[in-house]
Order: structure tokens, then sequence, then C-alpha cells
């Protein structure tokens, strides 16, 4: 039996204080893409942030393992080093720091990480021109400031860029198809179709299932109040956007406590 | 607090053969303010945030430049940045010909003149700084034996800056006094970099004058660079006078010194002139940096724009104060400051102080400070794509700092700053 990519074994996470995740298991395998569904506030962003390592969330107990090796243990920066990568909800905007230098000091500290050589400012241009190109980003957002004065579609999309110029082995998308219209969802699927591929996993966290209808999933979870309450193939995604989210309340009512 | 140290130097001093005879006048009376007013002391205003006492319990030497010094060397061509229209050498406040590149006419020193036979009192000096004022300046001017003196002639523009580099030879308890003087004629253009540096470990102390003359119409850049490594205590008072239609930026940037005060005061005396003053001050460990400013609008039209921004990490202490005079008949005058301060450091501390005195009606005058803190939330999106934390919070403090370093004019000293910065916010990261 191959290592699992990802593995989360009965993890309970706090936000702040706040007990948020509540006994959670996922098994994620190269090659795989899932999605992880369910209502808003159910604690899909506090996942995300607990594998990326963002602080002020913390894991109180239960085990995750990245390729076997104890992730809790590793600092966000190594986490990204390592090969995990999260396209955030909500990207933050960093004024004065060009997006250009930021990307390739990010590059070739992975690069370094992983025993690659470095990628010089003529390379890394080239790379960057080719990868914009493929998520339809005019080129001078590379030269300004991270996210500063982006709208959300041209965040989501730099999200998506940065995925692709850094090739994880994990992709993490939190929402990442929230509030785009049609012509922007389409680039970011095809972003991440463009990067599946046998060593590659991802965890496509979204609240729709239309994104799902070009991101086909080899397995969809539903999160509710912190536990994945179903797993299955693309079909349950079929089935919640059908019935909604309310049969899994009343599930969750009913289930005892 | 004793000047006393200073009385034995002072005598001891042997000026230039070549030295013209007003020059034992000027001095004299200058060490005469200087004694009468004592080194100043936490009661005055203008000495509120800065204890000046472990200049004054100190007994500082005059290196005298006793020819090559490889240190010396190595830290002038260090702060080479690229090519300049003339670069000058003053070590221990003597102009040092075989470091130097002189641009005749232009950019030379008073040594050089008196050599040449040049004994007249030069344009502004001794005319902008107040010696009675300013018993630092009093001491600079009372020991006097050279000075850097740029004329920049009527309609000339020079494309390359000048470079001036003060530096003392090694040694214990070093003291020099630079003295630089700047005459932009009208219509002329040009850039001036007056750049501090170290040669040793040692403390020392710089003690700087700069007078600056701007004539009608002229553009003149300059900056002032704080780069010295060694335990320095470094002050300066610079004073200009901008003419009609003139433009002066001045580029202060604090990059080292354990206590670093600038006086910079600017006087827009005629009709439509303008001053830009930038200044960067990036203060570590223990260190403090004082930094008063103050601009007189003296006739209508008059522009005056201020941006001092402050990098602080460990314990050090910023203390920014800016005065700004607007006289009766100043109308039509625009005035804006703003001191935005980044604190990096758990003991670090600011003290930000505007002072307007506005006498005239038709004015914009406007103000504005900041103190915060690096944004967590953009650290932890760096590090979530690989990027260290030290290396992070490098990132955000230089993208503090663009501003300041971006509205220098040189690409080359651009980059020079830039590297400095890094350098400094990269040890500071770690350390706090
Ligand atoms: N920093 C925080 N401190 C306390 N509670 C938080 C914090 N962040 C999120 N929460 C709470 O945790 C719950 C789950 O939020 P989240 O993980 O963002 O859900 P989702 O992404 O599924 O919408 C919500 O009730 C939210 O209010
Ligand atoms: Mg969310």
């Amino acid at each position: 039996m191959t290592t699992p990519l990802l593995e989360l074994r009965d993890v309970h996470a706090n936000a702040g204080e706040t007990p948020i995740l509540k006994g959670v298991n996922l098994t994620l395998h190269a090659g795989e893409v899932h999605a992880l569904m369910g209502p808003n506030g159910s604690g899909k962003s506090t996942l995300a942030s607990v594998l990326c390592g963002r602080p002020s969330f913390s894991v109180t107990s239960g085990e995750i393992l990245f390729e076997g090796k104890d992730l809790l243990a590793l600092q966000p920066e190594i986490r990204a080093r390592e090969g995990i990568f999260m396209a955030f909800q909500y990207p933050v905007e960093i004024p004065g720091v060009p997006n250009n230098h930021f990307l390739r000091t990010a590059l070739n500290a992975i690069r370094r990480h992983q025993g690659q050589p470095e990628v010089d400012a003529f390379d890394f241009l080239a790379l960057c021109r080719e990868k914009m190109a493929q998520v339809e980003m005019p080129e001078d957002l590379m030269k300004r400031s991270i996210n500063e004065g982006f709208s959300g579609g041209e965040k989501k999309r730099n999200e998506v860029l940065q995925m692709l110029l850094l090739e994880p082995k994990l992709a993490v998308l939190d929402e990442t198809d929230s509030g785009l219209d049609i012509d922007a969802l389409r680039c970011v699927a095809e972003g991440v179709n463009s990067l599946r591929s046998p060593e590659r996993g991802m965890l496509v966290i979204t609240h729709y299932q239309r994104l799902l209808d070009s991101i086909i999933p080899d397995v969809v979870h539903v999160l509710s109040d912190g536990r994945i309450v179903r797993s299955g193939d693309r079909s349950l995604a079929l089935e919640l956007e059908e019935k909604g989210y309310g049969w899994l309340e009343e599930a969750a009512g009913a289930a005892p406590a | 607090m004793s000047t006393l140290g200073f009385r034995e130097a002072f005598e001891a001093l042997v000026p230039d053969a070549a030295a013209p005879a007003w020059l034992g006048d000027l001095r004299r009376e200058a060490f005469q303010h200087f004694e009468a007013a004592g080194f100043p002391t936490r009661r005055q205003e203008a000495w509120r945030y800065t204890n000046v006492s472990a200049i004054a319990e100190t007994t500082f030497e005059l290196g005298s430049d006793a020819g090559e010094d490889a240190s010396v060397t190595r830290a002038v061509n260090g702060a080479a940045f690229g090519e300049t229209a003339a670069t000058l050498v003053f070590v221990d406040g003597r102009f040092a010909p075989d470091l130097s590149r002189t641009l005749p006419e232009v950019a030379t020193s008073l040594s050089v003149s008196w050599a040449g036979g040049s004994t007249g009192r030069p344009g502004p000096l001794g005319e902008l700084v107040d010696p009675k004022l300013h018993p630092f300046a009093a001491l600079n001017t009372a020991f006097l034996c050279d000075a850097a003196r740029i004329e920049v002639p009527q309609n000339v523009t020079l494309e390359k800056p000048i470079h001036l580099i003060f530096v003392a030879t090694p040694g214990a308890r070093r003291v020099h006094h630079p003295r630089i003087l700047v005459g932009a004629r009208a219509s002329s253009r040009a850039t001036v970099v007056a750049d501090f540096v170290s040669a040793s470990p040692e403390v020392s102390f710089c003690n700087a004058v700069t007078e600056i003359e701007v004539g009608p119409g002229a553009n003149l850049d300059f900056v002032l660079c704080q780069r010295e490594t060694s335990p320095t205590f470094h002050v300066s008072n610079l004073a200009a006078r901008v003419d009609r239609d003139a433009r002066l930026a001045t580029h202060t940037l604090c990059l080292g010194g354990n206590l670093v005060r600038n006086d910079l005061q600017v006087r827009l005396v005629a009709e439509g002139a303008e001053c830009r003053m930038n200044g960067l001050y990036l203060g570590t460990d223990r260190e403090r940096i004082d930094n008063y400013t103050e601009v007189c609008h003296e006739a209508p039209h008059g522009t005056s724009a201020e941006l001092y921004k402050g990098i602080l990490a460990g314990s050090s202490h910023g203390v920014f104060r800016g005065r700004v005079i607007v006289a009766p008949d100043a109308q039509k005058t625009d005035a804006r400051q703003q001191n935005p301060n980044l604190l990096l450091g758990a003991g670090a501390e600011v003290n930000s102080r505007p002072q307007l005195e506005i006498r005239a009606d038709d004015v914009k005058c406007s103000h504005g400070s900041t103190v915060g803190r690096l944004d967590e939330e953009a650290i932890f999106y760096l590090r979530s794509r690989g990027v260290g934390t030290e290396h992070a919070r490098t990132m955000l403090g230089q993208a503090f700092a663009a501003e300041i370093v971006d509205a220098v004019p040189d690409q080359g000293l651009r980059d020079a700053l830039l590297a400095l910065i890094t350098a400094r916010l990269w040890t500071t990261g770690e350390a706090s």
C-alpha cells in the first residue's frame, strides 16, 4: 500500500479558543482530487488554516501526516517548501511588495529546499508570462504590489497563478470559485485541471457544485459542524445541489451527541 | 558638562599653511560661542528627547590624517555606488586628494582653493547656520580647517551626482567635523550626496554642518546618508536657503549610529520656492535617532512637502519633530508633513511632534503621524508561499521604506541604499 499524500486522523482543532473541528478523518492519495463541501461556518476554512499552519488556529488532538511525516511539527514556510499550497479564500493585499519579486523569492525558496537550482530573473519572467497567459491575467499585474487594488476575481486568478508557478504536491483551494464570473471560473478550473497529475493531490473546498462540473472530483466529502458526515463520489455533490444542506442539519440534529 | 576637553584640542589645531587670515577669527569667535553655551541639556526644549551627556563626557581626539590607511581606503571604496561627476573624500575633516576626483571650479575643497591662491570667504560659509543657536555648529566652525565646496554655475546641469565621503581615521574616540558648502546658482541642476562612513569599529563622533544656497530657478537634490557602522555619535546641522522658483529636495537617511541628531532648517525666501524633505530612520538595538526639521515659508506661493518614515527595531528610540512656520505675508503656502512609523521591536519607541506656526490666513497646511506594527496577516501570506519569517519581515520593511528610497535620484545609489536597508532589516529581524 502506498503512503497517502495527506492523512488526517481524528483531528480536533480550535479557531482561537473556540473548538471548530471535532474529529476529522480524511485520506487523500497522490493523483486524487477531493472536494470538501459544507454549509457556511461548518469549518472548511478552519481545516484549510490548520493544513497551512495559520497562527491562532491550533490542533488540540489527532494528527496530520503529509507523505507520512508529521505536518504539524513544521512551520508554515517549511510546509510550503515541502509542497503544500493554499489558495486563500481571502488573499491579503501587501502594498509595496511587488508580485514578481515576491513570487521569484518564493519559487527559489521552494526550489532550494527541494535541491533544485534557482531560477534567474530572466527565466522567471518567461515562466511567469506563460502561466499568466494560462490564467488570462494582464502582465502589468506582475509588477504591481501583491493584490493591491486587485478585484476579487484578479485576486483569485493571482492565487491560481501562484499555484501554477509553485507546482505544489498538494494544492488546497479554499472557495477559489466564490464570487467569480463564468470566465474567471473557467480559468480557475483550467488552471487546476492543468496541474492534475499522478503525483499531485488536490483538496478543492467549495460551497457550490458548479465548479465540480469542470473539476471532476474523485471523492466528495461533506463537512458539517466540524465533522465529515458523508463521503462519496461526485454524485454526492449533485445530490447536495438538489437537496441543499438542510438535510444535514436534520441529520446532525438526529445524531446522538 | 565640560567643554574643557575641546579647548586643548582647539588650541592645538594647526590650520593649513595657506589658510587665509579670516579663518582664525571665525574659528575663535565660534569657539567662544561654544564655550559660552556649553553642551545642550534636556532642560532645553530642543533637546528634550535627546541626552548628549555621553558626548560631553567623552574626551574625543581629532585624528590627523597620517597618510595612507588601508581601512580608510576600504571604507571609501565600499561607499562607491556608480559613476559620479566628482568624488571628494574628507578624512578627519581634511580633504584627501589621493582618494578623490575633483571637478575643478565645481566640486573641490576649501584647502584646494587656498592652495590655488583664492582666499576670499566663500558664499554661504557661516551665513546660514547660526553658531549662537547651535552649540554643535559652533564647535564645528571652531575646528574648521577644510570644507567640501560645491559651486554649480548658472544654467549648468550635472547629469551625475557629486559624491562626498566623510570618514575618520581609525583610533580610539575619534572626532571629526565635516563641513559642506553648496551653492547651486540660478537655473542649475545637480545632485549632491554626503556620505558618512566608518573605517573602524571604535566609538567616534561626527559633527557635521552643511550650508546650502539654491539660487533662482535652480533644482538641487541633497542626500545625507548616515551609514556609519561603528558606535557613532552623529550630530548634523543643515541649513538651506531656497530662492525664487527654485527647488530643494533633501533625503536624510539615518542608517547607522548610536546617537543621531539631525537638525535641518530650510528657508523658502522668495515666491514659488519649493522644498521636499524626505527622511528615513532605521534604528536597531538601543540606538536613538532624533530628527528635527524646520521649514520657514517667508514668501507667497511656497510649497513644502515633508515625509519622514521611521522603522524602529530592538529597543531603539526615534524622535521626529517637524516645525512649519508660515510668515504673515507667505500667502498661498502649501505645506504638508507626514511621519509614519513602523515599530518592529517590543522595546522600540517613537515620539512624533508636529509644530505648526501659521501667521498667514490663505494657506494649506496638513500634517499626520502614525505608529504601526507589521501586518501579521501579510507575514503569514508570504510564509505560506515558502518565504522565511525573517525574509518576510525584511520584505515588508523594505516595502515601507521604498517610497523614500525610490525618491533618491540615482539608480546606483538607490541600489546601494536598498542593500543597506535590507542588511539592517535582516539583522534586526533575527534579533527581535
Ligand atoms: N479566528 C477565529 N476565532 C474564533 N472563531 C472563528 C475564527 N475563525 C472562524 N471562526 C468560527 O469558526 C466557525 C467555522 O468557520 P470557517 O472554518 O471559516 O467555516 P467555513 O469556511 O466552512 O465557512 C465559524 O463559526 C466561525 O465564526
Ligand atoms: Mg470558508
